[in-house]
């Protein structure tokens, strides 16, 4: 339990800092921070195959927007109404950890999950898919339609990052190609 | 209980920097930090005292293994939420080239 406590508090300083900082590359060097705090506690709540996932997400998500972040310009915008955007905001957010504390109240205690799919999973898993790790037996039998649907999303989503970036329209026939963008 | 209210604590630091900020990098940035916090509260919610990873060996002394449910799920999360970053840092990246900001009050030119 004190590994989780000391995990979260390095990820909301980190988190705290990224979102004081001014220069934006410290910004998402800060990020990387988190992100990397998240993969350790994955690690200490016994999902190695989330860490994994998580440290690789987290290296392509640092990458992509240091590119975003380099060359570009600190605008510093300080407008009137600081004060009263201000109070809204922690309002709002004060509102929601309020409703959201109530809410936890039937939330089960932390360490003792209901788990009444679950213990299906765990008893016949390994009988009727032959897979050892349960967690891939999940993804790849049980919910397969799942991943399914996650493969579609990030197609979905790579074909609007390239038709988001690409530079120069389509080329009409018999015209040269002059190299590619980016 | 004081776990789950340390990552409310994190999403609400993410929620503040989404509502908050003016710098488009900066809204992505709280948006990834909540994300992070929603993945983190679903694993923490499947987690037992005392398991151990569901993977099956042999000769284990701990029987208990902890919920694969939410892994699995938040597996797919996490990669779906990385090509959510990539299309909206894309899009922020047409944005600057078009307006030569990123801040959010000096894009007005969206109409017609």
């Amino acid at each position: 339990m004190f590994e989780l406590y000391f995990l979260f508090s390095f990820m909301i300083a980190g988190a705290i800092i990224a979102v004081t900082v001014k220069d934006l590359l410290s910004s998402v060097i800060a990020v990387g921070v988190t992100g990397l705090g998240v993969c350790l506690t994955f690690l200490v709540l016994k999902a190695p195959d989330l860490a994994i996932t998580q440290l690789v997400v987290e290296v392509l998500c640092l990458i992509i927007l240091i590119r975003a972040t380099i060359r570009t310009d600190l605008p510093f915008a300080t407008t009137g109404r600081w004060f009263f955007n201000t109070f809204i905001t922690l309002a709002f957010i004060i509102l929601f950890l309020g409703i959201s504390y109530i809410a936890l109240l039937d939330v089960p205690a932390f360490g003792y999950p209901i788990m009444k799919v679950a213990r299906v999973y765990l008893e016949q898993g390994f009988i009727r898919t032959g897979a050892a790790n349960l967690v891939s037996a999940v993804i790849l039998d049980y919910r397969a339609y799942d991943t399914l649907g996650e493969a579609t999303i990030l197609f979905t989503a790579v074909m609007g990052v390239l038709a988001v970036i690409r530079k120069k329209g389509r080329k009409k026939i018999g015209e040269i190609e002059e190299g590619q963008d980016e | 209980m004081g776990v789950y209210i340390l990552c409310l604590v994190l999403f609400s630091v993410g929620l503040y920097c989404m509502l908050r900020k003016r710098n488009i990098i900066k809204i992505i940035i709280g948006l990834i930090i909540a994300e992070y916090a929603v993945n983190l509260f679903i694993v923490l919610l499947g987690y037992r005292m005392e398991g151990r990873a569901p993977i099956y060996a042999a000769n284990q002394e701990i029987l208990n293994m902890v919920d694969p449910l939410p892994q699995a799920l938040v597996l797919t999360s996490i990669v779906i939420g990385l090509a959510i970053t990539a299309l909206v840092v894309g899009i922020a990246m047409r944005i600057y080239e078009r307006y030569g900001t990123f801040d959010i009050t000096r894009i007005n030119k969206l109409k017609g």
